[in-house]
C-alpha cells in the first residue's frame, strides 16, 4: 500500500541528498576534526562549511555563532540552564504555557529548585497577551524563551517583537525555534534574539543533531566541560557526519522555502477545506492566520484522537494527535487545554503537518478517507447518534 | 504506537455487538467526555435464569477502549450474572493477549460497565470507588493514586519500602525520582526531612539515589561479584547471556528455555532440591491466596527469576504487588538466595 507520511512535525525524511553528502564521513572521512594532520584538517573544514551553510538558514552575522549539539532538547536546556548559571543574582524564568517538554519539563525541574517561572497565558487561538508578558519582566528575568512556532498548531509567537521587549528591559532572549527553522525566513542579525534553538531532523536532516545559536557576546555558561570543541562551548567529539548532514539540509531548506510558503501551504489549505466541508463539529485549532505553512491541527468533537490515528493508519496515513490516553488521568494535551479547547474535542485533535516531499496526490487521499473514518468512530460513540451529537442523555454518574 | 497485539487491533477494527441494544434491561454507563473516554453497556437478561442472552456497547475512546468493550460483551454473553461479575479486568486484558501497562485502565473501564451495568439491572446503586491517577511504574503498571495511598497507610518513607510494599520501582528504576516526589510530597506533610537528606557522607553514588543498588529490590548484583574479581572473559560472557535475552518485539515474553545468566546466585543446594523449596513455598501461601478467591501457580523457574502466575482475585486486586513481594521474601528466607519473582502475564505485554 502507498503511505502517506503527514507528521512532518514530528520529523522528516532524511532528503537523499543528505544521506549521501554525510555518509563519506562514516568511511574515508573519519578524522577527529581536532587533530593536527591531514585527516582531522578534511573534517575540520567539512564542519566550518557546515556552520557556514546553518549561518545562512538563520541570516546569522557570524559563523561562531553556531554551536552544534546533539539535538533540540540539548540546546533548549543549554540556553535556559546558561541564562541561570552566567547570572546568579536573576531566579525568575518567563515563558508559556505551550511550550515543547523540552522547555517545560526543565522549567518545572527548575521550579524545584527555588526558581520563579512565569508561564505566560495564551488564548482561545493559542495567542499570547503581550501586556501581561510586559509586566513580567524584570530585574529579576534571568531569560525569557518563547518558542517561535508551536509544534502541535503551528501558531507563531511574535518572538521578534518579545526580543525587542526582554532588550529593553536588559533580559535576555531565547526562543525554541525547532519547528520554525526551515519553514519560514530568519534574519537574526537584525534581531533581539540572544539564543536559539534549532534540531536537524525537522529540516530533512538526520536526528541526533541540533544547534544553539549563541548571539556574540552573550554571556554563556556550558552544559558539557571538558575539551575545546565548539570554542569551549560544548565539549565532546563533533558529531562529524551529522554536523556536515545538517548543513546540507539548511542548504536545502533555503532553497524550498519559496515552496514551503506557497505550494506547501496550498496543500495545507486544500486538506482543511476538503475535510471541513465534510465533516461536521470539526474546527481548526489554534491562529488559522499567523502559523507555519505546513501544519493543521483539526479538532474533531465527540471522538477520541489515538482512534482516529489507528484507523488512519490502517489506510497507511501517518498523522499525530495530542491526546495521550496514557493513564487514569487521561489529559488532552497541555496545549490544546491552555488553549481551553471545550471538552467535547479535546482530546479528539489531530495534527496533520505536510512537507516539500508531500503531493497533491497525498492530500487528495486523505480527503476522501477521513470522512468515513470519523463517521465510523461517531457511529460506535455513545455521545453521537444520527450525525448529531446526543451528549444529554449519556451523562455517566460515575464519571 | 502503541504495542498493541493483534487481537487488539481485531477487535479494534472490527468491533463485536457494537451499537444499541433495544431491549436492553440492564444499563452501565461510565467515564465521561472531559475524561477522554466513556462506555455505555447495554445487557438484555433473562430474568429467570438471569443469563446474559445479549450484550452490547457504545465506547468513546481510544483504541484499547474500543477493543476492551469488544471483547467484554464477547467474554459475558450467555454467562450467568454472578459468573460475568467473577471477570476480572485482566480477564479482559487476557482476552485481547494483554494490554500495553498504560492502557490497563480501559479494562478496568470495561469491568466498572459491567458492575454498573448489573447493578442497573437489579436496581441498586452502584458506586465506583475507584480512583486512577497518572502512571508513574511503567515496568509494573502503578499508578501515583496508589502510591501514594500505600505511603500514607503503611507509613512508608524509602523508595525500596514502595518497592516492597507495591513492586512500583522495582523494574528498570527509572521511575524512582517520581516515586521520590510522591515520598517527598507526604513526608513534607507529616514534617520529616525529604528522601536523600540522610545521605552518608560515605556514598559516592548520591544524587538521587537513596538506596545503594544491590539492596533495591529487583536490582541486585551476584553474590559472587563482590567476593572474587570476574575475568574479561567472565563479563563478555555474562554480557553475550544477557544480549540473548533480549527479544524482538514479536517474540513471547517468557522464552520456553531462558537462557541462565551468570547473574544468578552460586547453587548451594542442587537444582532439584532448589525446586522442591520453591514449590513448598508456594504450597505454603495457597491456602492464604485461595481464602481470598485467589491462586498462584508456578511456571518457570529461571535462575534467580522464578516466574508465577497469579490468578483469580488476586490477579488484579490492589493487592496482587504486595502478595508478590510476600511471597518473594518468603522464597528468599527459603532459599537463602536473593530471587526475584515474575508475575507472569499474556505474552503481548511488553514488560
Ligand atoms: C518545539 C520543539 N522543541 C524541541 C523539540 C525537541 O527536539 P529534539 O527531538 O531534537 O530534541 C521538538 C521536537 O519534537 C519540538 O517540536
Ligand atoms: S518504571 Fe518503575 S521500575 Fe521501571
Amino acid at each position: 500500500m502507498e503511505t502517506i507520511y503527514l507528521d512532518n512535525n514530528a520529523t522528516t525524511r532524511v532528503d537523499p541528498e543528505v544521506v549521501e553528502t554525510m555518509l563519506p564521513y562514516f568511511t574515508e572521512q573519519f578524522g577527529n576534526p581536532s587533530s593536527l594532520h591531514e585527516y582531522g584538517n578534511r573534517v575540520g573544514l567539512a564542519l566550518k562549511k557546515a556552520r557556514g551553510q546553518i549561518q545562512a538558514l538563520l541570516g546569522a552575522e557570524y559563523d561562531t555563532e553556531i554551536v552544534f549539539t546533539s539535538c533540540g532538547t540539548e540546546s533548549d536546556s543549554t540556553a535556559i540552564l546558561s541564562a541561570l548559571k552566567a547570572q546568579p543574582q536573576r531566579r525568575e524564568i518567563i515563558t508559556t504555557q505551550v511550550e515543547h517538554p523540552a522547555v517545560l519539563a526543565l522549567c518545572e525541574h527548575l521550579e524545584k529548585e527555588g526558581y520563579t517561572v512565569h508561564y505566560l497565558a495564551v488564548d482561545g487561538q493559542g495567542r499570547l497577551d503581550l501586556e501581561q508578558y510586559q509586566s513580567l519582566l524584570s530585574e529579576q528575568t534571568a531569560i525569557v524563551s518563547v518558542m517561535w512556532a508551536n509544534n502541535e498548531t503551528g501558531t507563531f509567537f511574535p518572538v521578534l517583537e518579545m526580543a525587542e521587549m526582554a532588550h529593553a528591559r536588559g533580559v535576555m532572549f531565547h526562543t525554541d525555534a525547532v519547528q520554525a527553522v526551515g519553514k519560514i525566513p530568519m534574519d537574526l542579525k537584525n534581531s533581539k534574539i540572544d539564543m536559539l534553538s534549532l534540531s536537524g531532523h525537522k529540516l530533512h536532516g538526520p536526528k541526533g543533531i541540533g544547534v544553539l545559536y549563541l548571539r556574540r557576546g552573550t554571556r554563556f555558561r556550558p552544559l558539557l566541560r571538558g575539551g575545546h570543541q565548539e570554542r569551549g562551548r560544548r565539549a565532546g567529539t563533533e558529531n562529524a557526519a551529522s554536523i556536515v548532514a545538517l548543513g546540507k539540509a539548511a542548504e536545502l531548506a533555503l532553497q524550498a522555502m519559496e515552496h514551503e510558503n506557497t505550494e506547501v501551504r496550498r496543500l495545507r489549505d486544500k486538506l482543511e477545506k476538503g475535510i471541513l466541508s465534510q465533516v461536521n463539529y470539526a474546527f481548526i485549532t489554534g491562529d488559522p492566520d499567523n502559523r507555519l505553512p505546513n501544519t493543521s491541527n483539526i479538532a474533531f468533537e465527540y471522538i477520541e484522537g489515538e482512534s482516529i490515528l489507528l484507523m488512519l493508519n490502517k489506510f497507511g496515513i501517518a498523522a499525530s494527535s495530542g491526546s495521550a490516553c496514557t493513564s487514569g488521568s487521561l489529559e488532552p494535551s497541555h496545549v490544546m487545554r491552555a488553549m481551553g479547547l471545550p471538552y467535547t474535542a479535546a482530546h479528539g485533535t489531530v495534527r496533520f503537518s505536510l512537507s516539500r516531499d508531500t503531493t497533491e496526490a497525498d492530500i487528495d487521499r486523505v480527503i476522501v478517507v477521513l470522512p468515513g473514518i470519523i463517521d465510523q468512530l461517531r457511529t460506535l460513540s455513545p455521545y453521537w447518534k444520527y450525525n448529531a451529537p446526543v451528549k444529554e442523555s449519556f451523562d455517566p454518574a460515575y464519571a | 504506537m502503541w504495542n498493541y497485539s493483534e487481537k487488539v487491533q481485531e477487535h479494534f477494527f472490527n468491533p463485536r455487538n457494537a451499537g444499541e441494544l433495544e431491549e436492553a434491561n440492564g444499563i452501565g454507563d461510565v467515564g465521561s467526555l472531559s475524561c477522554g473516554d466513556a462506555l455505555r453497556l447495554m445487557l438484555k437478561v433473562d430474568p429467570d435464569t438471569e443469563t446474559i442472552l445479549d450484550a452490547r456497547f457504545q465506547t468513546f475512546g481510544c483504541g484499547s477502549a474500543i477493543a476492551s468493550s469488544s471483547a467484554l460483551t464477547e467474554i459475558i454473553k450467555g454467562k450467568t450474572l454472578d459468573e460475568a461479575l467473577a471477570v476480572s479486568n485482566q480477564d479482559i486484558a487476557d482476552y485481547l493477549d494483554g494490554l500495553p501497562p498504560e492502557k490497563m485502565h480501559c479494562s478496568v473501564m470495561g469491568r466498572e460497565a459491567l458492575q454498573a451495568a448489573v447493578a442497573n439491572y437489579k436496581g441498586e446503586e452502584w458506586s465506583d470507588d475507584h480512583e486512577e491517577g497518572a502512571l508513574v511504574c511503567k515496568c509494573f503498571a502503578i499508578d501515583e493514586v496508589m502510591i501514594e495511598d500505600t505511603i500514607r497507610a503503611n507509613h512508608l518513607s524509602t523508595v525500596q519500602d514502595v518497592t516492597h510494599y507495591t513492586k512500583a520501582g522495582g523494574g528498570c528504576s527509572a521511575c524512582h525520582e517520581g516515586i521520590e516526589d510522591i515520598l517527598n510530597r507526604v513526608l513534607a506533610e507529616r514534617g520529616e526531612a525529604p528522601v536523600g537528606s540522610n545521605l552518608q557522607p560515605s556514598d559516592s553514588r548520591s544524587e538521587g539515589h537513596i538506596i545503594p543498588d544491590d539492596q533495591v529490590s529487583g536490582v541486585w548484583v551476584s553474590s559472587s561479584a563482590g567476593e572474587k574479581a570476574m575475568t574479561a572473559a567472565d563479563v563478555a560472557a555474562d554480557a553475550m547471556a544477557a544480549l540473548s535475552q533480549i527479544e524482538l518485539p514479536d517474540t513471547p515474553v517468557v522464552p520456553d528455555t531462558a537462557p541462565v545468566t551468570g547473574n544468578t546466585a552460586k547453587p548451594v543446594m542442587n537444582n532439584l532440591q532448589r525446586m522442591r523449596r520453591i514449590e513448598a513455598v508456594i504450597e505454603r501461601v495457597r491456602p492464604q491466596l485461595q481464602r481470598d478467591h485467589g491462586d498462584v501457580e508456578l511456571i518457570d523457574i529461571d535462575g534467580s527469576n522464578i516466574h508465577i502466575r497469579l490468578t483469580g482475585a488476586c490477579t488484579n486486586c490492589q493487592l496482587a504487588s504486595m502478595t508478590l513481594s510476600g511471597i518473594q521474601q518468603q522464597m528468599m528466607e527459603e532459599l537463602g538466595e536473593f530471587v526475584k519473582l515474575i508475575p507472569v502475564k499474556s505474552a503481548a505485554v511488553g514488560v
